[in-house]
């Protein structure tokens, strides 16, 4: 199932869809008054290339066992993944207005077992990996062909659980995973390497024995090639530190970690929409 | 009973494709068997069972039926917050079968013992829990939650202890307990290890005159809600025995059946190990009769309850 590896990539038409996603975002950060806004902009760019380009994926057979597979490991940023799916056509674009309403399936994070296109209920961070990791082993062991693709946060590298599947996927040549950190650099209330040293991160993920490569997040061509080539000859799990700007995509949320908890007022919103190209 | 999980293992293994092994470094030679007929089935997780926990939940969701396999601590406390969210949130049908009930370990310290797994595991929402009594019931257990589409928690005991069946009881069923010796005054209600502990209460009491019924209650969660009504008419007094603390074990499960049902709660007596860590080197008998949990030290005390 890697049909898509070979088709060249309209960058133009991705950073188009990477900005609707980002404005279906903050609309909906906005209505579900929601926090982790900056986190799921930040993401927003790897979602695209890996939904509207490199997954093989059938939102109308989103059970198919051959189908790729995509953990959003850093289940803060449900609200990316919901806009994604809604917009891949996994759920009707009207669900996304009940996100975080009374009632409703939509979260603040992933839920299990309810929703189509969901692969997982994350929210704990470090539990997308391991997941993953048996998804693939099982793709193994079955003689299935597909590829596991898992988004994990800065933040979430604290976890020890990620280390421990990180040597897992190694020691088993799991070349058919890939890691992709969203690197922006802040996590809940401090910048990253200020709590825990995470730095060098592409070094550590190598010496952990990953294929491990270093771009600039925001750069969907570079993902799309990343990504489409998995798994790419290596032997080895791929790592992508995707170097991120928390809240990208407007002026007055970048790199500002308030965001992370900040829900934008109507007039906030309206700005947003205007600096993303939405009006 | 390790052995027996071990051979009946390797049994299920080859009539099913999709059971997998997953170990956390134990069982050195215990499973070659399993390994030689399915070796891409069998995966040493090493020592890292919060992703041996998340790898068993991805592979089920994959359409595979795991089983992660350490000693009781580490396949349970130490990640259970993977066997709370990863395998029972998502509903999934991963069996987790650990090696050294309660005091099995005894003579490895606290950090080794299991009295507080039960009350865990219990309360996570789709888990079922079962405590075999013996090597036979081992075999059944296992064949019976592979057969769930949920999550299993099996807590087994280590190896060599006595065998209190003749053959694999065919009337096993999750949620039933198993009679296992009849009488007419006391029910003791032993869930995994201490079964044998059971009958050899039983032996002292029926030498004194009181008529003992003894069933091993494998499972405590679902508790057989069927034989409790009848255990709460019947008898006496109706006693748990386990190698588990009093707090959130079987004892607490039939108290806490007992209250929601409105029975005479009085009837009810609780025998297992205390809120308190086992810090005295020794092995597990000299454990048990030191905590008073030997069967001629159960039934002295069922005795003295009774007069």
């Amino acid at each position: 199932m890697s049909a898509n590896k070979t088709a060249a990539p309209n960058i133009a038409d991705l950073k188009s869809q990477a900005a609707r996603l980002r404005g279906k975002v903050i609309e909906m950060s906005h209505a579900a008054k929601a926090a982790h806004l900056a986190s799921s902009l930040s993401c927003c760019d790897i979602l695209t290339a890996a939904y509207w380009h490199v997954l093989n994926i059938d939102p109308a057979n989103s059970a198919d066992p051959l189908r790729d597979r995509f953990i959003l490991s850093k289940g803060h940023a449900a609200a990316a993944l919901y806009a994604t799916l809604a917009m891949k056509g996994f759920f009707p674009l009207e669900k996304l207005e009940s996100f975080c309403m009374d009632g409703g399936e939509l979260a603040e994070h992933p839920p299990a077992n309810i929703l189509a296109g969901v692969e997982a209920a994350t929210g704990s961070l470090g539990h997308g990996l391991p997941i993953g990791c048996g998804m693939a082993m099982a793709g193994r062991i079955k003689g299935e062909d597909f590829r596991v693709f898992a988004l994990l946060s800065d933040g979430e590298c604290n976890e020890g659980s990620v280390w421990e599947a990180a040597m897992f996927a190694a020691g088993n040549s799991l070349e058919k995973i890939c890691v992709v950190i969203d690197y922006n650099k802040w996590q809940a209330t401090a910048r990253s390497n200020d709590t825990l040293m995470l730095s060098p991160l592409k070094d550590k993920w190598a010496a952990a024995g990953w294929d491990a490569h270093e771009i600039d997040g925001h750069d969907i061509g570079a993902l799309v090639e990343l990504m489409s080539a998995v798994p790419n000859g290596s032997g080895k799990p791929v790592a992508i530190i995707a170097n991120t700007v928390k809240g990208k995509g407007v002026s007055f949320m970048e790199d500002d970690n308030n965001w992370h908890y900040r829900a934008p007022t109507a007039e906030e919103v309206s700005a947003a929409h205007e600096e993303l190209g939405l009006k | 009973m390790r052995n027996a999980f071990a051979d009946e293992l390797t049994k299920i293994g080859s009539e099913d494709p999709r059971v997998v092994l997953l170990s956390g470094d134990i069982g050195n030679r215990l499973f070659d068997k399993f390994k030689a007929a399915n070796p891409a089935r069998f995966l040493n997780c090493g020592v890292a069972e919060q992703n041996m926990t998340g790898v068993a939940a991805g592979m089920a969701m994959s359409g595979l039926r795991p089983i992660s396999y350490t000693i009781t601590p580490f396949v349970t406390t130490r990640c259970l917050e993977q066997i709370r969210t990863d395998v029972c949130y998502h509903e999934l049908p991963v069996t987790i079968v650990s090696v050294g009930a309660g005091l099995s370990y005894a003579g490895l310290g606290p950090t080794h013992h299991a009295c507080e797994d039960i009350s865990f595991l219990r309360s996570i929402p789709n888990m079922k829990v079962i405590c075999p009594g013996d090597a036979f019931e081992v075999r059944a257990a296992l064949r019976a939650a592979l057969k769930q589409d949920g999550p299993v928690y099996i807590r087994m005991g280590k190896k060599g202890e006595p065998v209190i069946h003749d053959k694999v009881p065919e009337e096993f069923k999750i949620g039933r307990a198993l009679q296992i010796e009849e009488g007419s005054e006391v029910a003791i209600l032993s869930t995994g290890n201490m079964l044998p502990e059971a009958i050899k209460a039983r032996i002292a009491l029926e030498a004194q005159g009181i008529s003992t019924n003894v069933v091993s209650f494998h499972t405590v969660k679902p508790v057989d809600g069927a034989y409790l009504e009848t255990a709460f008419e019947r008898f006496r007094l109706v006693v748990t025995l386990e190698e588990h603390s009093l707090i959130g074990g079987l004892g607490s499960a039939v108290a806490e059946w007992a209250v929601d049902n409105r029975k005479e709660t009085k009837k009810l007596m609780r025998i297992g190990t205390p809120d308190a860590f086992y810090k005295i080197s020794g092995e597990q008998q000299f454990a048990r009769e030191h905590l008073g949990l030997t069967g001629w030290q159960v039934a002295a005390r069922i005795q003295q309850e009774l007069t």
